[in-house]
Formats: structure tokens, C-alpha cells, sequence
């Protein structure tokens, strides 16, 4: 069985860090950064590069939709 | 490793139709995403070049800073009488309202409730959370019974101010409104299902159906005092149980 491999870019400028995001994701792959953004949110972060299978759930329920995904097939 | 993140493999990003501008609204707001949704749809259907929508007044009284399409404002709560208009001018532009509770609910019933009579060909979009939220969180018609709201400090007591107004079974009963359903935008599910409902709407109105009314019930956690997160879970709890999610009326016909 083909397996996918997904990476999500955050523009972490935007994010506000509501943590929506988060439960959205079935293999828990994003935290919230300790450092904070120009408007002062603890932006989110693609933690478990290596889970993620590019499903897009999280990119689909961030109301700032600052996630763009990309997801690819592999062998 | 290398990375995927190339053009071929791109499979969501935010939509092109959105400006650039940020927007306004609170962390963890269901505004943004009803906003994308809407705007995939349009993009999906081609009609950005017929799409006209009316901003209310509340918190999504700039909305057409950020959706490129071409937008209208209305006076308070007068959104569906001026979609009326807009759409008997120009009958095969997509004509669709964007309000909240205490715009449509409220101080716009009439006009809503008429609009929804006559059978206007208009999609209406109605994002209810229960409260005012830009004004500082008073009490809406839709506030749950012993909600505590800026103006309902020790709950909304039923006897004196009534309960919350289910307007989507009041209008579903109407006979100029061909499609009416209730959808929630919290979970990745939700959010399909809306974006699902939004495309009938609109392929209803380009086919002169009708009226389509979608109410979305959604958070509102700067005025309910919560987390995103917490107002989310609240909102399962306290909110559907009042307002259930699932179509209502589908192709003119009462499914509930």
C-alpha cells in the first residue's frame, strides 16, 4: 500500500495561536512555540514532521488559514 | 530528507480569492473559517465575477476588506431586503447575505423573515453564537436560557426574556425557502459538511430555486470568556443541544 508523506508551512507571522489546529490533527504533529510571534501569540509548530500525512485538517479548520500543505505519495 | 513542499504537491492553502489583509477577528473565531469556505465555493464554482455579497453590521461588518469579490453594506440588520434588491436588478449574479445573530436575528427579523417569504433567489448565511459579540457580549434573542451574558449578569431568565429564537425552524417553514440547514465549523468534519451545504446553495441559487438559508453555529469565546478550545467543547455541550446541526428543509421540503 502507497503510503503519503505531508508537510504543512505556517506563516507564523499571522497565526494567533488559537490552538484550534491542534485537536484537529489525529496524530497530534502540532505544538505551540514558546517564542512569540510580532503580535505576541505562541505561534504554532509542525512538531512530528515524520506523522504527518498531509490530510489538510488542520489547514481546514484554521480560521487564519496560515497552514499550506503539501502531501506526496511514497514508496 | 528532502523537502515535498513543491507546487505538484500542494493540496490546501489559503484561498484565492482572500485578500491579504488579516483579519480582525478574535483567535479561535468560526468567522474566518465560514469566510474561507465561502470563498473556496465561489473559486470551486467560478463565480467570483457574479458573486455580490452583503456585509452586515456586528463583527463581520468588514468583511469585504477580505473577501475579494464584490461586497455591499447594508444598514443594520436590513442585509436580505438589500439582497432582494441587488438580485431582482441582476438575477443571474450569485447574491448572498453574511450575518450574525444580533443583525439577523434581531434587529433585522423582519426584513429576514419577509426576504425568506417573497422567495428571493439569495443564499443567506447566518453565523450564530449567541451573544453580541462586537459590542461587548449583551444578550442576543439566541442566548441559551440561564446564560450569562454583559447584560444577563445572573443568567437569561426565561420567563422575563424569553428563550432563545430557533429563526432557522421559524424560516424553514416558510414556503419561499428551498433549502435550510443548520451546520457547526469547530471539527475538520464540520467543516467539509458547510463547504458541502455553501456549494447546494449557491448551484440552488444559479438554478433560480430560491432562497437557501444556512445558519452556522458558532463560538464566540472573547465574549463567552473562554479558550478557543474550551468554547468549542462548550458549544457541543450547551449549543447543540438547543440548536441541533442537520438539514432542515432539502429541495423545499421539511426533513425535519
Amino acid at each position: 500500500m502507497a503510503k503519503f508523506k505531508g508537510e504543512i508551512i505556517i506563516d507564523v507571522e499571522k497565526c494567533k495561536g488559537c490552538q484550534v489546529c491542534a485537536p484537529a490533527c489525529s496524530f497530534g504533529c502540532i505544538g505551540f512555540s514558546p517564542k512569540v510571534n510580532a503580535k505576541g501569540y505562541n505561534y504554532a509548530v509542525l512538531e512530528k514532521p515524520d506523522a504527518c500525512i498531509g490530510c489538510a485538517n488542520c489547514a481546514i479548520v484554521c480560521p487564519d488559514a496560515v497552514i499550506t500543505v503539501y502531501k506526496a505519495k511514497v514508496e | 530528507m528532502s523537502s515535498i513542499a513543491k507546487k505538484e504537491n500542494l493540496v490546501y492553502q489559503k484561498p484565492a480569492l482572500r485578500t491579504e489583509k488579516p483579519y480582525h477577528y478574535c483567535p479561535g473565531c468560526g468567522h474566518g473559517v465560514v469566510h474561507n469556505v465561502i470563498l473556496e465555493v465561489l473559486e470551486e464554482m467560478g463565480l467570483q465575477d457574479k458573486a455580490i455579497g452583503i456585509a452586515p453590521v456586528g463583527c463581520a461588518v468588514l468583511a469585504y476588506d477580505y473577501l475579494n469579490i464584490d461586497m455591499q453594506q447594508a444598514a443594520h440588520g436590513r442585509a436580505p431586503a438589500l439582497a432582494s434588491a441587488v438580485s431582482r436588478m441582476m438575477p443571474d449574479k450569485a447574491v448572498f447575505t453574511y450575518q450574525g445573530d444580533g443583525d439577523l436575528a434581531a434587529i433585522g427579523t423582519a426584513e429576514t423573515i419577509h426576504a425568506c417569504n417573497r422567495g428571493e433567489n439569495i443564499v443567506i448565511f447566518f453565523v450564530n453564537n449567541g451573544i453580541y459579540g462586537m459590542t461587548g457580549g449583551q444578550m442576543a434573542p439566541t442566548t441559551l436560557p440561564g446564560m450569562t451574558s454583559s447584560t444577563s449578569p445572573h443568567g437569561r431568565d426565561v420567563k422575563t426574556m424569553g428563550g432563545p429564537m430557533k429563526i432557522t425552524e421559524m424560516v424553514a417553514q416558510l414556503d419561499g425557502v428551498y433549502m435550510c440547514t443548520r451546520q457547526s465549523v469547530h471539527t475538520p468534519g464540520n467543516v467539509r459538511k458547510l463547504k458541502k451545504a455553501i456549494r447546494q446553495a449557491f448551484e440552488n441559487q444559479q438554478n433560480h430555486k430560491g432562497l437557501s438559508f444556512i445558519e452556522i453555529v458558532s463560538n464566540c469565546n472573547s465574549g463567552w470568556k473562554m479558550t478557543p478550545l474550551a468554547s468549542n467543547k462548550w458549544m457541543e455541550e450547551n449549543m447543540f443541544p438547543v440548536y441541533p446541526l442537520g438539514d432542515i428543509k432539502v429541495d423545499g421540503k421539511l426533513v425535519k
